[in-house]
């Protein structure tokens, strides 16, 4: 059972690389937003929520806030850079603003190498909006390893949505 | 108290920032040496009596041991025990009845199923009572309460069928610290009945854990080998994670959140004060200590991407051992220092490699299938611990080429084997599915002896200290 899973995530990711092909946690979150439509709009008007608030920045993204990773893995897929193209834009357009990104790993690890597994996937993400041109210095990286999950199962969708990088505003 | 208070506070502004946040409950303060008796008269134990330098365990597994309660000179009061040193002497050989019971060596019977020897029996016992039982072995002991407040406790083992004394012992201690004696007698008796090392005068720390899964309070916390004298060492506003003893229980190296990111402290137990153990803003984590307390290992991701450095532990400058754009994390030196094991995914998954203690001659050991990490030396030097990932998470063994593999546990999730003082014995913790909740387990070296150590509340990352001066 384990061994079979193991495989096809092995193929999955072996022959997934070009093309990242990664399926979304099964019971999170809905699509990124459009990207081409919130170019030339203006972000969302969100209700009631100040700037500088993680309210304000999940109204105006939505389930881009958070990136998922493949087991073991810590590159960033295409649907992860539609996200990260999310978050660049909302940072962009609020440049008072700093954040920090939270990596994490699921609980099929051991501790101390999710702690460096996490790091890992945070500072990917955090790569990847600096190169969209989001300034280092604005960006915190902390890896909480297999120590905060937010999906509490221990099976494969759990697994999945706790495989993460949440970009976070902490006021 | 709240002039007090602010004055704390006034003085905690002096330091740097590193020091101000803490966690850290009460120091604890830490026991010297224990203080050797002289057994009186001792008659040289010249003779050859039976020696049991046995490598399988069969042979000494099934040998009955009588340990009767420990006597006493003269009863009197001691606070180590309100009702006396005669009841004093009972818990004491409870106490190594248990010992001896719970880890799966020989076979005790203990106090309160034995009849009580008198003083005078202690060096001269009535064998025929003993034989009669079934005994082979019998353990003879006794508690004298000093004027000074400190207690003698003396240790004799006998051999019933050869109506022979195998070895005796005595040891000073403080009243506090009467279970001390009955782990030095434990050691004495299982070293001198399996020509092995000691290990059951020893400590543990490890990460108790209360909380739901996702809110988990994870906090630092020390014990005796068999559970008893349990301490809280941090209180748990912040989440502390794999803490090591060092060589002489002076200081634990030890993960905490404490400044909102993952980082090393050396906790000074005397003291009970703690200093980071690098400088710097990047994340440490996975500190070890080298066999002579010399030196600290820790692993540090730098933009991302996570090495192992070495450090002096008086403090100094760090140096990099490993340089690799996997992960190289871990670490665990070799008894003699020139080695050190530890796991890295630079050929794609979790494997472990070992290397000089110098960084040099890095080479991969594991080649089993399935993953390998976590690994930790024995403190034997022949064999290799670690946690086997192949599907499930199991504890495992190899020799130090990476052969002879063998699996000892069968957990959904083992992780993180510890090693007992005389590398026979291995502490771990089990990871329950989906309730996420864990216990500190131990297993021999056979796998067959497995149980569960009992800890006030959930716990993980054991982490054994060596014997005890």
């Amino acid at each position: 059972m384990n061994t079979k899973i193991a495989t096809i995530l092995l193929l999955a990711s072996a022959t997934g690389l070009a093309a990242c092909a990664k399926k979304a946690p099964e019971t999170l979150p809905p699509a990124p937003v459009d990207n081409t439509s919130t170019e030339t709009q203006p972000t969302p008007p969100p209700t009631g929520a100040a700037v500088g608030t993680q309210q304000h920045f999940a109204a105006a993204v939505g389930s881009s806030t958070t990136i998922y990773f493949d087991t073991d893995r810590y590159n960033v897929d295409s649907q992860d850079a539609a996200a990260l193209q999310a978050q660049a834009q909302y940072f962009a357009r609020y440049p008072q603003i700093t954040f920090t990104i939270e990596g994490h790993a699921d609980e099929r690890g051991t501790r101390e190498y999710n702690l460096a597994l996490g790091e890992r996937r945070a500072d990917a993400a955090k790569a990847y909006l600096v190169s969209l041109g989001v300034a280092p210095n604005r960006i915190s990286v902390v890896s909480y390893g297999k120590e905060r999950p937010v999906a509490l199962a221990s099976n494969e969708s759990a697994w999945a949505q706790n495989r993460r990088a949440a970009s976070v505003i902490i006021n | 108290m709240k002039p007090a208070l602010f004055a704390a506070l006034l003085v905690t502004a002096a330091f740097p920032a590193s020091l101000m946040a803490q966690d850290l409950g009460a120091p604890i303060g830490e026991d010297g040496p224990v203080e050797r008796a002289a057994t009186d008269a001792s008659q040289a134990q010249a003779e050859e009596g039976i020696s049991f330098t046995v490598t399988d365990e069969s042979a000494w597994q099934d040998i009955g041991i009588a340990i009767p309660a420990f006597a006493t000179d003269r009863e009197r009061a001691t606070p180590a025990n309100e009702a006396g040193t005669g009841a004093l002497g009972r818990e004491v050989a409870r106490v190594i009845t248990a010992n001896l019971r719970n880890n799966g060596l020989f076979k005790p019977v203990g106090p309160d199923s034995l009849p009580q020897p008198g003083f005078t029996q202690i060096t001269a016992p009535t064998f025929d009572t003993w034989s009669g039982r079934g005994a082979e072995m019998l353990v003879h002991g006794y508690v004298r309460a000093r004027d000074d407040g400190k207690l003698v406790v003396g240790c004799y083992l006998y051999d019933v069928a050869l109506q022979n004394e195998l070895v005796r012992e005595g040891w000073v201690v403080a009243a506090a610290d009467w279970r001390r004696a009955a782990h030095k007698c434990s050691d004495l008796i299982f070293s001198r009945l399996t020509g092995e090392s000691p290990f059951f005068d020893s400590r543990i720390a490890y990460i108790a854990e209360t909380g739901p899964k996702d809110r988990r309070v994870k906090r630092l916390a020390v014990m005796d080998s068999d559970g008893a004298n349990h301490r809280f060492l941090t209180l748990g506003s912040a989440t502390a994670l794999t803490p090591r003893y060092s060589p002489d229980y002076s200081k634990i190296l030890y993960l905490s959140y404490v400044d909102g990111n993952p980082r090393i402290y050396v906790y000074d137990i005397g003291t009970g004060k703690q200093t980071l153990v690098s400088e710097n803003r990047n994340p440490t984590i996975a500190p070890r200590w080298s066999p002579d307390g010399k030196y600290i290992l820790y692993s540090m991701a730098v933009a991302g991407n996570t090495d192992i450095y070495r450090v002096p532990a008086t403090g100094g400058a760090s140096v990099k051992l490993t340089d690799n754009p996997g992960i190289d994390v871990g670490g665990s030196y070799s008894p003699d220092g020139s080695k050190i094991v530890f796991e890295s995914d630079r050929s794609g998954s979790q494997q472990c490699y070992v290397m000089d203690a110098d960084g040099k001659n890095q080479k991969r050991i594991s080649f089993f299938g399935g993953r390998c990490a976590t690994p930790e030396w024995s403190p034997r030097g022949d064999q290799i611990a670690f946690t086997r990932i192949a599907g499930d998470f199991n504890v495992a063994v190899m020799n130090t080429g990476g052969g002879g593999m063998r699996v000892l546990t069968r957990g959904w999730q083992d992780e993180a084997p510890t090693w007992a003082p005389n590398g026979r014995i291995i502490q771990f913790f089990r990871t329950e599915k989906n309730t996420g909740r864990s216990g500190i387990w131990q297993v021999d070296l056979t796998g067959q002896n497995e149980r569960r150590l009992p800890t006030p509340v959930d716990a993980s990352d054991p982490a054994w200290g060596p014997i005890r001066p």
